[in-house]
């Protein structure tokens, strides 16, 4: 019986283990194959052609694969996207953890809840109705389908995953802190932006960085509203093609073995280096946080 | 009922849980059930006639999905789908990988279809030569007023490169059909993912000029009339111009099928032929073939 037990044990042990390892398993095997079709590339171009070329003519005959627009396209909208998200966010953390009564507290939570879950087809939808042709007549623009209204959708679409992470922090700092300097006589307002700010900050670092994480991978509502032009962006109120937009409207058509689909796939290892790069410096912070 | 669909239901988990497709020969395609893929110009006609064609074959189930052209004919080479819709012809490099997956192509044309340009209702140009169109999309036009317009600039919609209406557009219109040519869209210009996004774009804004299918045309959009070059008349695209050839900018519509169709792909060519599909085709404001 006792043998019988141990064994079971044994078992549960290494399926827990299998579980747990899965996952890097998969980031792996995943990156592998990303790998393995996207080099590729350099067949048809070399690295510099690929990486800085500035015309995007996938199916023409000589194919001209430079993503250097796509590139600047993402960084654009993701930093559009950043500088509404990130003071709205911070700002809504610290008002649902600090400063709002409890009742308040509880309805904001609900309701970010929601926000994160509209699925992003549903707000590339009411950006091309409403977000796009308001655009264009409020700003006088060419065409409302700019970088600007990518940056608006991402926005919206970031900002659950800051104010969650970012209240999370703000609430973790030690409550002795904010005692103490209220009994030093400091009032509400320089304890925040003096104390808690100072507590909170790896963790509101890492929650923007995961904000962004989450911005520059998003597709459907991008590819929706910014226009997909392949151009190289001057600002935020032209029309842009972001990386993932040129995957998820080319991925269908291209042929099995081709530039094109190689090519495909070396915009997706692009993106996996840098949503990876993200994610690592968020980490960075997060785990600063954690060692003090 | 319930019991004899079980054994499918598990059959598909089982499909779904494997790393791999199931190879052809095992792959459950019951009899009674059509996939339908391809061109989103024939979506809205591929469900009109799935739906008529439903009335008289009431067991049958039929799903018709778009994609574009492109994703239609690479399911059929890839056995996903039994019918692919395509507005275009199949090139060279998809009959050699048919080649390699044992697909043969067999070719049906079922209808026309008439590419209108369209632009914003208060735009006062109403025609445009074949050349004025091919400056005006490689970037070489690049304010209303040299057309006879106002004097703001040109917003130009294309569809995306995996549209059926992208490339054909781009072979018929900039490259003049010829070969050999290297003409491409302006790189300025916008790629919207539907015709839906270039009609609800042009309805909105009076800089856009904008490309799509017959099928979409609604009094939101103004239609501009076309002529082949600057000694011929305008015409405007409308079924009758198309059917006699006279509008510049049409197409042949095709169903492509692996092979001779047969069994149930076979009764819904027929079907496709028959006076009631054609029906269908006219009104789904494309033009019938009989």
């Amino acid at each position: 019986m006792a043998k019988f037990r141990k064994l079971k044990e044994f078992v549960i042990e290494k399926l827990i283990f299998a579980s747990g390892i899965a996952s890097i398993v998969f980031v792996v095997l995943i990156f592998i194959f990303l790998l393995r079709e996207g080099v590729s590339v350099i067949k048809s171009t070399s690295l510099g052609a690929f990486l800085g070329g500035r015309f995007w003519y996938p199916i023409s005959d000589p194919a001209k694969l430079g993503i250097l627009p796509l590139i600047l396209g993402s960084l654009l909208v993701t930093a559009g996207a950043i500088l509404l998200a990130v003071p709205l966010g911070i700002a809504a953390a610290f008002y649902i953890a600090d400063v709002a009564p409890a009742k308040v507290r509880y309805v904001l939570k609900s309701g970010v809840e929601i926000l994160a879950a509209i699925p992003s087809v549903v707000l590339g939808f009411l950006g091309i109705t409403l977000l796009v042709p308001f655009l264009k007549h409020t700003l006088g623009l060419p065409t409302g389908l700019t970088a600007l209204a990518g940056s608006i959708m991402l926005a919206f679409m970031a900002l659950p995953t800051i104010i969650s992470i970012s209240e999370d922090a703000i609430s973790a700092v030690p409550r002795e802190y904010k005692e103490g300097a209220l009994a030093l006589g400091a009032t509400h307002w320089q304890t925040l932006t003096r104390v808690i700010v100072h507590g909170a900050m790896p963790g509101i670092i890492a929650a923007s960085m995961l904000g962004i994480g989450r911005v520059i991978g998003e597709t459907m509502a991008v590819m929706m509203v910014t226009g997909n032009a392949a151009v190289i962006p001057t600002s935020l109120l032209q029309p842009v093609r972001t990386l993932t937009a040129t995957i998820a409207a080319e991925m269908g058509e291209a042929a099995k073995g081709s530039p094109h689909y190689f090519a495909l796939f070396a915009i997706g290892i692009v993106l996996f280096l840098i949503s990876f790069l993200i994610n690592l410096t968020a980490d960075l912070f997060l785990n600063r946080g954690k060692k003090r | 009922m319930k019991k004899r669909t079980a054994p499918a239901v598990v059959f598909l988990c089982l499909g779904l849980f494997s790393p791999f497709p199931f190879p052809k020969s095992v792959a459950p395609r019951t009899s009674a059930a059509l996939q339908i893929k391809g061109s989103d110009t024939m979506v809205n006609l591929g469900q009109a006639w799935a739906e008529a064609f439903n009335r008289l074959h009431p067991d049958v189930n039929i799903a018709v999905t778009g994609g574009g052209s492109g994703t239609g004919i690479s399911a059929l080479i890839s056995g996903t789908c039994d019918i692919a819709e395509s507005s275009r012809a199949v090139e060279d490099k998809e009959i050699q990988q048919a080649k390699a997956n044992g697909v043969v192509f067999n070719q049906e044309i079922v209808g026309l279809d008439g590419i209108v340009v369209v632009v914003h209702p208060s735009n006062p140009v109403a025609n445009l030569t074949m050349d004025q169109l091919r400056e005006m999309f490689m970037g070489n036009i690049k304010r209303w007023k040299i057309l006879g317009g106002a004097d703001i600039p040109v917003v130009l919609l294309s569809r995306e490169v995996n549209s059926g209406t992208h490339i054909f557009f781009k072979e018929h219109v900039l490259r003049r059909s010829k070969k050999k040519a290297t003409e491409e869209f302006s790189p300025g210009a916008l790629m919207m993912p539907s015709s839906f996004a270039i009609a609800e774009e042009v309805a909105h804004n009076e800089n856009a000029v904008g490309y799509y299918g017959l099928g979409y045309i609604s009094p939101r959009q103004k239609v501009v009339a076309v002529a082949k070059d600057g000694r011929s008349p305008f015409i405007k695209p409308t079924i009758e111009s198309v059917r006699v050839n006279a509008y510049p900018i049409s197409r042949p519509l095709y169903l492509y099928t692996n092979g001779r169709p047969a069994g149930l792909v076979k009764d819904f060519v027929d079907f496709v032929y028959s006076k009631e599909g054609q029906d269908i085709v006219a009104r789904t404001d494309f033009v019938p073939i009989r």
